[in-house]
């Protein structure tokens, strides 16, 4: 086993990580950027190493400086987190070149997987479905009209060298076909300096399940189950849940056994996930597979009981996989909710700066990993994560309640968090009959907003303002100095109060 | 002592006294009974009659927030024998500031002085946590003052420009 791993990333993964060695016994290495010297994962860790400055392309990016506080601190290992440098091939065989073990794939696994085009060749050749469609670009709009036919509407054009939905079109009926050819052709051409157009079938508001794999160095390779990571804003995942509520016992085997089968088709090792979209009639398509630790992994480790931060480090330390398919038991219901620094009331801004209050939730059922603490200063030069709010319980009604329950005894002050989004959804008739897609979010912020907020908490809060002022606390480190007094309305409010409640402590 | 207050726009006439550990309060006329506990400087207990409520208190960049349970308001304390603080000029007309939400960087300005901007037009563009932001118009009027340069770095509640 190793004795010292550096954790090559900051924030709450590098706290995760770092629990696991200590759980281990292994010494955990911290490194940090200019602006994270007061971060949570530098004082949970037993030693720390700067390495550069606040752009993370000089620091946490930088492979010559990580490698050298390997060197430095002697650790024999490097765990990535997710992000950063995590899915980054050179970066594997740089540690492969200097000695270190990469506790993840290997590159070669990570570069079959990295390229669309070779990592749909081999999945083909493996037996993995995918979205019906063409591999190559479309010629003509005769050619289109032939592959529509036989793939059906409605479909999607999709520039071949695209991404961020430059150069989509949906596609609902025949007579709108010509057209969108000819604009996704011309956008993809302006975008990407090239109009290669293909064609997939559309799967309107699909979900998106994915599959938790482990492979060890000796050949095994098992599945843990699905997490449900339907709820989405802008493709990024806001909701994960374990197991998908849309998954039965029979989908979770034959979906388990193609991701074993992609894993095994890239001689994949380690912990990975395969992801898949999913139709309303239950077919599932490969869509891509993450060489790395999820952000979500907590959720498939209370349902398995599993700790799957260990085992990346038992395998990559060559120790077999300690347990067989047949052993694995899902047990349960699990749910985590992403914290992130940002306001949902005001289009999403992120909200960097001082946490000033913070009371976190605790009680059966709930985990917290988190990366803040109260005093800390979030930094505005990396991810808007703060924290993952995990619930546990019995079924899916139970831990819907657990996690409300411990969403109202959360609080975050000095910044805007997302903590009122979750309450809505954890609220919502149609999350709690878990009719979830991709789509469900804007379903959700379209319908009107319960605001009912009660008289007596009015009344409450009424007193409530009476009462700090007549005791003069908080004192409130306003940033009046600073402050425009443009508010809406409320400008002069704070140093009059401010004013009442010395005047009251003079008396 | 008699207040002023004002939660999220509705105005209250409190007069809360407190003798040793009692208090006595008056809400609009009204007796209610009180007890108050700080559990610390910025988290408050209060009973009202039986009924607990955990009340929050955070400054914010220009106003001032309570938390009831996870119920957010607006809150503004005037002590009347002052006569302070009653100034609301500015609202529709006359001139408004544009302010920076969050600390970060302007990446760009999407105005020029003098132009004419509609409500909700992006004034700037600003950056923080990889994330690029519009920050937009809070009324139609013409942009009188750019105050930030492309590059530069702001904090909550600098003023970016003045749409007036």
């Amino acid at each position: 086993m190793f004795k010292k791993i550096l954790i090559a990333n900051r924030g709450e993964i590098a706290v995760r990580i770092s629990r696991a060695c200590r759980e281990m016994g292994i010494t955990a290495v911290a490194v940090y950027s200019d602006v994270d010297r007061a971060s949570l994962h530098v004082r949970k860790a037993d030693e720390a190493y700067p390495i550069g400055p606040a752009a993370a392309a000089e620091s946490y990016l930088n492979i010559a400086r990580i490698l050298d506080v390997a060197r430095r601190s002697g650790a024999d290992a490097i765990h990535p987190g997710y992000g950063f440098l995590s899915e980054n091939a050179k970066f594997a065989r740089a540690c492969a070149a200097a000695g270190v073990k990469f506790i993840g794939p290997t590159a070669a696994a990570m570069d079959a997987m990295g390229s669309k085009t070779k990592a749909r060749q081999a999945m083909e050749k493996a037996g993995v479905p995918f979205v019906p469609g063409t591999s190559q670009g479309v010629e003509s709009l005769e050619q289109a009209e032939g592959v529509a036919a036989k793939i059906g509407y409605p479909l999607m054009l999709k520039a071949a060298a695209g991404g961020g939905g430059k150069g989509m079109r949906l596609v609902r009926d025949p007579a709108e076909l010509k057209r969108a050819l000819e604009a996704a052709r011309s956008e993809a051409q302006r975008s990407f300096g090239d109009g290669e157009v293909y064609i997939e079938k559309a799967i309107v508001n699909p979900r998106h399940i994915e599959m938790q794999v482990l492979a060890d160095e000796h050949g095994h390779t098992l599945y843990l189950g699905e997490r449900e990571c339907s709820l989405q804003r802008r493709h990024q995942k806001v909701l994960e849940e374990a197991p998908s509520p849309f998954v039965d016992r029979d989908m979770r085997r034959r979906m388990g056994e193609v991701a074993v089968r992609v894993a095994q088709a890239a001689n994949y090792t380690n912990a990975g996930t395969v992801e898949f979209l999913v139709d309303p009639e239950k077919n599932f398509y490969f869509l891509e597979m993450n060489t790395r630790l999820q952000v979500e992994h907590p959720v498939t480790e209370l349902i398995t009981g599993l700790d799957l931060v260990q085992l990346q480090i038992r395998i990559a330390a060559g120790e077999p996989l300690p347990f067989t398919q047949n052993e694995v038991q899902i047990r349960g219901h699990a749910m985590e909710c992403r914290i992130y620094a940002e306001d949902p009331d005001n289009n999403y801004f992120p909200s960097p700066g001082r946490i000033t209050l913070l009371l976190p939730p605790s009680g059966p059922g709930i985990r917290q990993d988190s990366g803040m603490y109260e005093g800390w200063e979030v930094p505005i030069d990396y991810d808007p994560l703060l924290a993952k709010l995990i619930g546990y319980g019995a079924d899916r009604g139970q831990v819907i309640a657990r996690l409300a329950r411990a969403l109202d005894e959360y609080f975050v002050g000095g910044i805007k968090s997302n903590l009122s989004l979750f309450r809505r959804i954890l609220r919502d008739e149609e999350f709690r009959a878990a009719r979830l897609d991709t789509g469900f979010l804007d379903r959700m912020q379209n319908r009107a907003k319960d605001e009912t907020a009660h008289a007596d908490m009015a009344e409450a809060a009424a007193i409530a303002a009476g009462v700090f002022a007549l005791l003069g606390a908080p004192k409130p480190n306003m940033a009046s100095e600073r402050g425009t007094g443009d508010g809406p309305g409320h400008g002069s409010g704070i140093s009059t109060w401010k004013n009442a409640g010395r005047r009251e402590a003079l008396r | 002592m008699l207040y002023e207050v004002i939660i999220d726009g509705k105005t209250f006439r409190l007069e809360l006294n407190r003798a040793d550990s009692r208090w006595s309060c008056v809400l609009d006329g009204r007796d209610v009974e009180v007890d108050a506990l700080l559990a610390r400087p910025d988290v408050l207990s209060l009973r009202i009659g039986n009924r607990v409520y955990e009340v929050k208190s955070e400054p914010a960049a220009n106003e001032w927030q309570l938390w009831v349970g996870s119920t957010r308001f607006t809150a503004e304390v005037r002590d009347p024998r002052s006569w302070r603080g009653r100034s609301r000029a500015e609202d529709e007309h006359g001139p408004k500031k544009v302010s920076a939400p969050m600390p970060g960087k302007i990446l760009r300005l999407l105005v020029r002085e003098g132009d004419d901007v509609a409500l909700g037009a992006g004034i700037a563009v600003v950056e923080a946590m990889k994330m690029q932001n519009e920050i937009k118009s809070p009324k139609k009027g013409v942009v009188r003052k750019i105050s930030v340069t492309a590059g530069s770095t702001v904090n909550p509640g600098d003023v970016l420009a003045v749409v007036e």
